[in-house]
């Protein structure tokens, strides 16, 4: 009998409302496996707002705070403060917000936050579009992607901007811990997640959720789509503490663009020309992402 | 009791530290700055022991009260007119989630075209929001209806936010005499906040949720339960003041020289000072004038309102605001209020299809029926389940 | 006067039969199963449990039947089958 790989403690129940192999829903379970229960969570509108169920149910096992769209940011240092108020120090605030909510409307409360030093953890869970109203674009959209609001059509629209680099928005603020992961790492993921739960100050997950509906792709692929968008380096996996780069994967022999890519229905009208463009950018910002651990490796905050 | 020279805006600020806010969240807008440089100034002087956030948006500072009074804690943020209007979604959240935040409002014009000068429009325009809202004329007044807003927002029947609004400049930057209670007197009166409902990692929940078309209605007129129920608290509340702090400010609608009147001028905020002084005046010329203080507008006090209709055959109402409806807002629920069912056609209201509650043939129908009986209720809630 | 009914949901979402959102069901073919707890890891619904044997067990009231745990198990120990009605 293997051992556990993650931690057992279980706080999310089934019967949520996620779709079958929502990526977004393991995003929150090992969350919750590594900093419940002594903590609380706040929400936006986002598809976690919908999957927690509708009133009177709840299918996580700690405190849940719904609010407002844009307010992530602030609802954080809300509870951070309240929570210091009462005496409650020793229970963690956590933000859980989606790439619209966080890197969109979401984006000003969350540097209000992050420039302020706010003691809390905020996990994005980032499904690349506006996925709870429809599959409509965001700014965490990638370059050539259908979407609901970027459809194809004739004219080949498409998205044709290129994601927003979230994570460099989140480290211009000097923040003591920021990383990326993605729900095919769980073990990657949980021990990041432990070593921020020590850390004061705020700390920034960007955790990759595929989405079977949005990225138009059978529900069972979900953790191999996950897999394959870290070893394609489309989305790598590092960590940055106090200002040093560690990437905490290198793939070998990386899987070519292309196979990530054609596993998902919302890239299928890409020609070879556009999928060989991707590569190019993928391979580019690769190697901008090793210059930084390497430069970064002596920094001292 | 200390009588001090305190601005409209320093008097909210000593209000926010007798009534020991713990958690304090807002963003700077003129005339309301020196409302929250007092109270940082309080806070880094070691004088006021509250968290105090330098949010970097309207929006953001009452999600942040918002979210800290979830878990518990006592909250303050105050704004003016354009942050006020920033605020909006937030003011229904704060009053759907039952929060009781208290909040100081320098009522300011809307832009365009921008101006720093009074005018009721800011909180008027948010009178469907939820929130009790206060009117002062003095900065007495002001102080001490922070705390009584604290009082009546935090009870168990209520629990609802409350806006405490203080004309522009007039208020927030002229000095007055203010009578400044000790820290002992307020603390017996006003307790520390508790919140039933507050999160707790002990006690697991979701405070929000959505709900389907089955249960927001039920939902809905809980909340406006809570701010019918406001109107019996308020009064009690003045009552008590009064009885521990030897003054009070006359409840919702206090009245001048109304009992002989052939006319009466209702309005609120400073006008009313300017306003006492004329009558004064024209009484002394002979004339038969009064004045009522509208000092609550919300929730409306529709009682009060027709006792003294009944002796009064003249209203003058006059709104320091305009809403684009058929004459102001205050000007609306006073006729509104004292629309006689004995002339003219019968008005009845219904509420009915919030939330996505289907409004059926059987529903409107009922309505039919209703409003052809005789009797029955001014205002109806309709189609709510069995028991709401 | 009414009390306070604030918005506060606590009812666990494990009242929410899920199961029958399912078209194919996942079978776990235990003579296969190297109780490796990967299905279970994996499973985002968290309808599969680890019992004390350290056999992976599904609760069919809530598997949606999105089929990871399939496509996950390394010694193809899991089949999804069609439901019948």
């Amino acid at each position: 009998m293997a051992r556990l790989t993650i931690p057992e403690q279980e706080l999310m129940t089934s019967g949520h409302l996620g779709c079958p192999g929502c990526g977004a829903t393991l995003v929150m379970r090992y969350a919750l496996k590594v900093l419940g229960p002594k903590m609380v969570l706040t929400v936006p509108a986002c598809c976690w707002a919908v999957m927690s169920g509708a009133f009177p149910r709840t299918c996580v096992g700690v405190p849940f705070l719904d609010c407002a769209f844009e307010a992530t940011g602030a609802s954080i240092a809300g509870l951070r403060a309240g929570l210091d108020a009462r005496g409650m120090k020793d229970v963690t605030v956590v933000g859980f917000a989606g790439d619209g909510g966080t890197a969109d409307i979401g984006l000003q409360a969350l540097s209000g936050a992050l420039e302020r030093g706010v003691d809390a953890i905020y996990i994005m869970y980032d499904n690349e579009a506006y996925m709870n109203t429809g599959i409509q674009r965001s700014g965490a959209t990638p370059w050539g992607a259908w979407t609901s609001t970027t459809p194809v059509g004739k004219t080949g629209r498409m998205k044709r901007e290129e994601k927003k680099d979230i994570m460099g928005i989140v480290l211009a603020h000097n923040i003591p811990y920021a990383a990326t992961a993605s729900i095919a790492f769980p073990e990657d993921f949980t021990k990041k997640l432990e070593k921020a739960r020590s850390i004061h100050g705020p700390r920034f997950f960007h955790v990759l959720a595929p989405c079977p509906p949005g990225w138009k792709y059978p529900p069972e692929h979900t953790v191999r789509l996950g897999r394959m968008a870290v070893d394609s380096r489309v989305f790598p996996l590092y960590e940055v503490v106090d200002g040093r780069y560690r990437i905490t994967r290198k793939p070998g022999r990386p899987t070519p663009v292309a196979e990530y890519l054609r596993l998902q229905g919302r890239f299928s009208h890409l020609d070879e020309a556009q999928v060989a463009t991707i590569q190019t950018r993928v391979d580019e910002r690769w190697a901008r992402l090793e210059t930084f651990e390497t430069m970064t490796a002596e920094v001292v905050r | 009791m200390t009588t001090t020279l305190l601005t409209g805006n320093h008097a909210q600020s000593l209000a926010v530290k007798l009534a020991r806010a713990q958690v304090v969240a807002a963003y700077p807008i003129t005339p309301q700055t020196t409302i929250v440089e007092r109270l940082a100034e309080m806070v880094a002087e070691g004088e006021l022991a509250c968290e105090f956030l330098e949010v970097e948006s309207e929006h953001s500072a009452l999600q942040a009260c918002i979210s800290a009074a979830a878990v518990g804690a006592r909250t303050y943020t105050a704004t003016s007119s354009q942050g006020l209007l920033l605020m909006h979604e937030l003011l229904h959240w704060a009053s759907g989630l039952r929060v009781p935040i208290v909040m100081g409002v320098v009522n300011r014009a809307v832009a365009p075209p921008w101006t720093i000068y009074t005018d009721h429009t800011d909180t008027v325009s948010q009178r469907d929001t939820g929130w009790i809202q206060y009117y002062a004329e003095s900065n007495q007044e002001v102080l001490d209806t922070v705390l009584q807003a604290y009082r009546v927002a935090e009870d168990p029947h209520v629990r609802l936010p409350a806006m405490v609004g203080e004309d522009a400049f007039y208020l927030s930057h002229t000095f007055e005499p203010v009578d400044v209670p000790g820290q002992d007197l307020v603390d017996a009166f006003l307790p520390a906040l508790d919140l039933p409902y507050a999160l707790d990692p002990a006690n697991p929940a979701r405070l929000g949720s959505f709900m389907p078309p089955d249960s927001y209605m039920e939902h809905r007129k809980n909340v406006a339960e809570g701010m019918a129920a406001a109107a019996a608290v308020i009064d009690e509340v003045e009552q008590d003041f009064r009885e521990r702090f030897g003054r009070d400010h006359g409840g919702a609608l206090p009245l001048f020289e109304c009992d002989d009147a052939d006319a009466i001028l209702l309005t609120s905020g400073t006008a009313v000072s300017t306003a006492r002084a004329v009558v004064r005046q024209m009484r002394a010329e002979g004339r038969r004038v009064g004045l009522a203080k509208l000092r609550v507008f919300r929730p409306w006090p529709v009682d009060a309102l027709r006792e003294l209709a009944a002796r009064v055959p003249r209203i003058a109402v006059l709104d320091r605001s305009f809403t684009f409806g058929f004459g102001g807002a205050l000007f609306q629920e006073v006729r509104n209020a004292l629309y006689s069912p004995t002339g003219g056609p019968l008005v009845r209201g219904f509420v009915g299809g919030l939330g996505g509650r289907d409004l059926t043939p059987a529903v409107i129908r009922s309505i039919f029926d209703d409003v052809l009986r005789d009797g029955g209720p001014e205002v109806t809630w309709t189609g709510l389940k069995e028991g709401a | 006067m009414t009390e306070v009914r604030p918005l506060w949901a606590s009812v666990p979402s494990s009242t929410e039969m899920t199961g029958t959102w399912r078209t194919f069901r996942p079978v776990i073919h235990l003579e296969k199963c190297t109780k490796c707890n990967v299905c279970w890891k994996f499973c985002p619904d968290v309808a599969i449990r680890i019992d004390d044997q350290g056999w992976p067990v599904v609760d069919y009231d809530h598997c949606k039947g999105c089929g990871i745990c399939e496509v996950e198990c390394a010694p193809r120990a899991i089949t999804m089958e069609k439901e019948e009605l």
